[in-house]
């Protein structure tokens, strides 16, 4: 492991690269109130980060990650359109492996923009790419709104919908669910039971907490509707996980994804996208020929990401985390924004990997 | 030097731990006052009684400052990361049973299973504007195991004790605790899902990984565990 001096140095120099592309230098709060990323991330944020408190300001989170703090300072005081760097340390709880850093630096470069997107997401990669290119990655892309577009676009129920589509980032349960709906699993037996009895809200238990009867009520209106719905067809639910498979160079993959838009036309627009960013990466210079898509990459790491999903990786290392991450995240600005939203993207390298890997070479 | 083996300091747990090392010829009890936490060991030689309450013991072991430890397995895998590399299993002692459980007001006929608690969440935070609670002390356990099931939308939120009150007092949906009979969720209207069975915990002989022992310690150790018929 390098010193900090030189990881410091280190990310010095890509701030420096990342002004030089245009963006701003900010600085964040190292403690962060911890209700903001709670009511974002949920409670696995808590599995991640350092949690502490004072009696006046209540929980803190040692920053996690810059995302947060960096779209809260644009939503309440950035001009528009705007570029930002920064660097600086993340800090990461560690429950499972000793040898994972607790504490590790982030360099950072962030675009709101309004115009564009597909040029923004393929300036925040060639960005990145440019600042990695002494040592030798493996670069996997993705998009999740093209998921999401197929989600919203199936025929069915928008209750649903809107189940498959919080559970994108949790594909298990997004699997199981898929099986529910299209009458692949059995509805649980105590389900069966609660909807065949002449009166399921008849029950022993006083009427106690915040959750009401009313609330219980409208819970079983709801189940009685999914039980009468229509299972998703078979060819809806193939097309899914044909999509979901998709892993090829992005030239390849666009054509393959193209084909399944002929039987998912609600997937059309997200194919444009694709094409736009690809044409986008082109005209940066990015050699889209060779570089992969994979259309479940990001699945699995955080939440926030909603379009374009990016990383970078050592290859034959995969005991390392990714050199660099990152994607789109607009409806994350929607969230923070109160009632504001920017389309915004932006990426980080770990300028601590980077040392050990020019060290190395 | 000795080898020293923690013990819960009280109650129940204590003298059922004593019973069962009694029963294996190795008698174990308090000394001087009520008050007082001290212990003598009667039946080997070179072993030090340190009584303790059940939750420090797991960190104690952790820590290696004592050989050996009675706790609940519960204790150990919520407050130990990687717990296996840290102190080892030697013995169940059949005693001390409680599992990790958790519970929803009974009135919420429309939640018996995970999928249910997941699909309910979501609608109680369209319609209150926050994360539906589920009170626990055993953070980590809980949250790793409603990760693991899909479950979304919920937030902990701690109690050290009365848990099963909560929901009554409004600053809890749900609760995650332990419970051997399930009266006491009974009495307070609570019912347990039918698949949310976090952990079966019961009082557990641990071995630390991490506490040194000489060559004189050792031989303790091991003639103690072969006192108590449970050979390396």
């Amino acid at each position: 492991m390098a010193g900090k001096e030189k990881i410091r140095a280190r990310a010095a120099a890509l701030t420096s690269q990342f002004e030089a592309a245009g963006a701003v230098s900010v600085e964040t709060s190292m403690l962060l109130p911890a209700e903001a990323l709670l009511d974002l991330y949920g409670e696995d944020i808590r599995g991640r980060a350092y949690v502490t408190s004072d009696a006046l300001r209540g929980e803190q989170m040692l920053r996690p990650d810059f995302t947060v703090p960096v779209v809260q300072m644009h939503m309440s005081d950035g001009a528009e359109p705007a570029r930002y760097t920064y660097a600086g340390e993340v800090f990461r709880r560690q429950e499972e492996d000793q040898s994972r850093p607790n504490e590790y630096f982030q360099v950072g470069y962030e675009v709101f923009d309004r115009n564009n997107p597909a040029a923004s997401d393929a300036e925040v990669f060639a960005v990145m790419q440019d600042a990695l290119k002494g040592v030798e990655l493996r670069a996997a892309t993705g998009d999740i709104g093209i998921l999401a577009a197929a989600v919203a676009g199936l025929e069915t129920t928008e209750r649903r919908k809107q189940a498959l589509a919080r559970h994108i980032w949790r594909p298990r349960k997004f699997k199981a669910l898929l099986d529910r709906y299209s009458g692949k699993s059995e509805v649980p037996p105590s389900r069966a039971a609660l909807l065949a009895a002449d009166d399921p809200m008849l029950h022993d238990f006083p009427d106690i907490g915040l959750r009401s009867q009313a609330e219980v009520a409208a819970r079983i209106e709801g189940l009685r509707a999914e039980a009468v719905a229509e299972p998703i067809s078979a060819l809806q639910v193939e097309l899914i996980e044909a999509l979901l498979v998709v892993r090829e160079t992005l030239p390849n993959a666009l054509e393959h994804i193209r084909d399944l838009a002929v039987d998912m036309p609600a997937i059309t627009e997200a194919t444009f996208r694709l094409r736009d960013r690809m044409h986008a990466l082109e005209a940066r210079g990015v050699d889209v020929e060779s570089l992969e898509f994979e259309a479940s990459y990001g699945r699995t790491s955080m939440e926030y990401y909603d379009g374009f999903v990016f990383g970078f990786y050592v290859p034959g290392r995969a005991d390392l985390p990714p050199v660099a991450t990152g994607g789109r995240y607009d409806a994350l600005t929607r969230v923070l924004g109160q009632g504001r939203e920017i389309p915004a993207v932006g990426g980080v390298i770990r300028p601590g990997i980077l040392v050990e890997l020019e060290d190395a070479a | 030097m000795t080898i020293k083996l923690g013990v819960p300091s009280k109650g129940r747990l204590m003298e059922k731990t004593f019973d069962w090392f009694g029963a294996r010829g190795v008698g174990l009890s308090r000394t001087g006052s009520d008050r007082e936490y001290a212990g003598a060991v009667k039946g080997v030689d070179g072993v030090e009684l340190v009584l303790l309450s059940a939750g420090e013991i797991p960190r104690e072991l952790a820590a290696g400052r004592i050989h050996l430890g009675v706790t609940g397995t519960d204790l150990v895998r919520e407050k130990l990361g990687q717990w296996e590399q840290q102190v080892q299993e030697k013995a169940e002692l059949g005693f001390g049973h409680a599992d990790l459980i958790i519970a929803v007001p009974g009135c919420w006929v429309d939640v018996d299973t995970l999928e249910d608690l997941d699909a309910a969440s979501a609608a109680f935070r369209r319609e209150h504007g926050f994360r539906l609670r589920i009170a626990t002390k055993y953070h980590r356990l809980v949250r790793e195991f409603l990760q693991d099931n899909g479950v979304a939308d919920y937030q902990l939120v701690d109690s050290q004790g009365a848990t099963e009150g909560t929901i009554k007092n409004l600053t809890a949906e749900g609760v995650a605790d332990i419970t051997s009979t399930g009266d006491t969720l009974r009495a307070n209207h609570l019912k347990i899902l039918s698949d949310a069975l976090v952990l079966k915990s019961q009082a557990t002989l641990f071995k630390s990984r991490k506490a040194e022992m000489d060559d004189e310690e050792r031989a303790t150790m091991k003639r103690l565990l072969s006192i108590l018929g449970l050979g390396d």
